[in-house]
């Protein structure tokens, strides 16, 4: 229990959880918010489980599993994107459908095969004893690229999540801009699955966005508090579930809910003070 | 000279013509309204024009230096947009993304125009207000500084006044006029309110059962069009 964080920090595991939950949590913040803006939340949790049955694919037929997962889960991306801009069929309920068939597939497609394994539980719980060192080059790429792509267009992300027919009618490509999006929610649902679970990574991306709303008002704001909360929340949860010795998926969950409880909490606290200076 | 000309037009929503052979053309400094019961095609003209959909028949062009890409739009405000998260600044900046092209980011002139539209609209005061948090009228018009930044000739306006009351309603409508006449920008509203078009525009599109009648508004007054529809309003 009398660990230094020196000493915590000497594990090549919590140095490996560290490099990849920061970035991982730094993407899925900053993607998030647009996603929750957009009616788009179910996405992530969707993804997380279409993950999980390409997981258990490949390992049923010995492939490499993030080489069969990230394409598997980009296709599904684009999929439930489509769905969800085509008014004709329920968005919801085809989600539903979409992500329920793939946890099912998984499970029996594992059964068959002899069972769940290590590695398909601490897939479905999440696992930081999991990640390779193939997982931390790409987390960082991934984070990269995310944050460059998220700076160059921000603006066209703001007005595309603000007034998708505005923007289109002016000449941006909003389509295009669903697309990346939908296409870097992927990538960052397949890393941050590792740590958090298929069960747990979509609260990775909803939770430090609509906590940002509770305080914030301005775009700018919201999307800077996000990441800076979601960090701080993965950061936190890695070190109270390695000294508490408790999962880290749930850990990391669970003090992101204390976040957004506070953050609520002043939010309320705000308009009450406002509503009587007024 | 004509800034927008509908030639023999027809268009269609999920496979259904909503209104067939549409001809008129648009001169700067014109203000349009268009009129037409609910699921007459308003919309669908609508979307037309600022070519989100695609005309099934006939031509939409445009000419005189205009560009597509440079009308100022106000849409029919969105569900999404009542709990946005965003600084009336924001959004009124916003507008300027299709002059500034591929530069990511905004600058000294884009950041002029917008502070130029929110004195125009008198909301300097509100630059920092959120925009969920403001009155009905005031997101109006907001959303007009956001499109004011987008264009210098042509105002497309969807039902702007749909949920405000009279009294901000008929600020709105002047507001609007005012930009018509001292700044010439050419305005096309889509609105419910004949009363109020009739007053304010210089010409009238009526599309009624697929068919529609364009013309100045003194002649659609005297219109079997408008005798029929306003008899049916008032």
């Amino acid at each position: 229990m009398n660990y230094s964080i020196s000493e915590i920090l000497s594990y090549t595991f919590m140095q490996r959880a560290l490099i990849v939950g920061i970035p991982v949590a730094l993407c899925s913040a900053l993607l998030g918010v647009s996603l929750i803006l957009k009616r788009y939340s179910m996405i992530g949790d969707g993804l997380s489980h279409v993950g999980f049955g390409a997981l258990a694919l490949a390992a049923a037929l010995n492939l490499a599993p993030l080489k069969v997962a990230i394409p598997v889960v980009i296709a599904a991306a684009f999929l439930l994107l489509r769905i969800s801009e085509n008014s004709k069929i329920n968005g919801d309920g085809a989600i539903a459908i979409v992500s329920s068939s793939a946890l099912a597939v998984g499970i029996v497609v594992t059964s068959i095969t002899g069972g769940l394994n290590t590695d398909l539980y601490s897939y479905l719980f999440g696992s930081i004893l999991a990640l390779s060192h193939e997982d931390v080059i790409l987390s960082l790429v991934l984070c990269a690229v995310v944050l460059l792509l998220y700076i160059f267009f921000y603006s066209k992300i703001f007005s595309v999540t603000f007034d998708e027919n505005f923007s289109l009618a002016t000449g941006t490509n909003a389509k295009a801009y669903n697309m990346v999006i939908s296409l870097l929610t992927a990538l960052t649902v397949v890393l941050g699955m590792q740590i958090m679970g298929t069960l747990l990574i979509s609260s990775l991306i909803i939770f430090p966005g609509l906590t940002a709303m509770r305080v914030f008002k301005s775009f700018k704001s919201v999307v800077i508090s996000a990441a800076v909360q979601s960090v701080f929340c993965v950061a936190v949860g890695l070190f109270v579930s390695f000294y508490a010795e408790t999962a880290t998926g749930a850990t990391v969950v669970c003090i992101n809910l204390f976040c957004f409880i506070m953050f609520s909490i002043i939010g309320f606290l705000r308009t009450v003070g406002f509503s009587k200076s007024k | 000279m004509a800034i927008l000309k509908c030639d023999d037009v027809t268009m269609s929503y999920e496979g259904v013509n909503v209104f067939e052979h549409l001809s008129f053309s648009l001169n700067k400094g014109d203000y349009l309204c268009i009129l037409g019961e609910n699921g007459s095609g308003k919309s669908t003209l609508m979307k037309g024009l600022l070519g989100l959909l695609k005309p099934t028949g006939g031509k939409i062009e445009y000419s005189d230096g205009l560009h597509q890409k440079e009308i100022g739009y106000l849409p029919q405000q969105s569900a999404i947009q009542r709990d946005f998260p965003a600084s009336v600044y924001e959004v009124v900046l916003s507008g300027t993304l299709n002059s500034r092209g591929m530069k990511p980011f905004f600058g000294k002139n884009e950041k002029k125009l917008a502070e130029k539209n929110l004195e125009r609209l008198s909301i300097s005061h509100l630059k920092k207000k959120c925009y969920r948090e403001l009155s009905g009228g005031q997101q109006q018009r907001v959303l007009l500084a956001r499109a004011l930044c987008a264009t210098k000739t042509l105002l497309l306006l969807d039902e702007p006044v749909t949920g405000l009351d009279p009294v901000v309603s008929a600020e709105f409508y002047e507001l609007i006029s005012d930009l018509n006449k001292n700044d010439n920008i050419t305005v096309i509203m889509v609105s419910h309110d004949v009363r109020e078009s009739v007053k304010n525009a210089s010409h009238i599109l009526h599309i009624e059962n697929k068919t529609c009648y364009y013309g100045t508004v003194n002649e659609y007054l005297l219109s079997s069009v408008s005798n029929q529809f306003i008899g049916s309003n008032i």
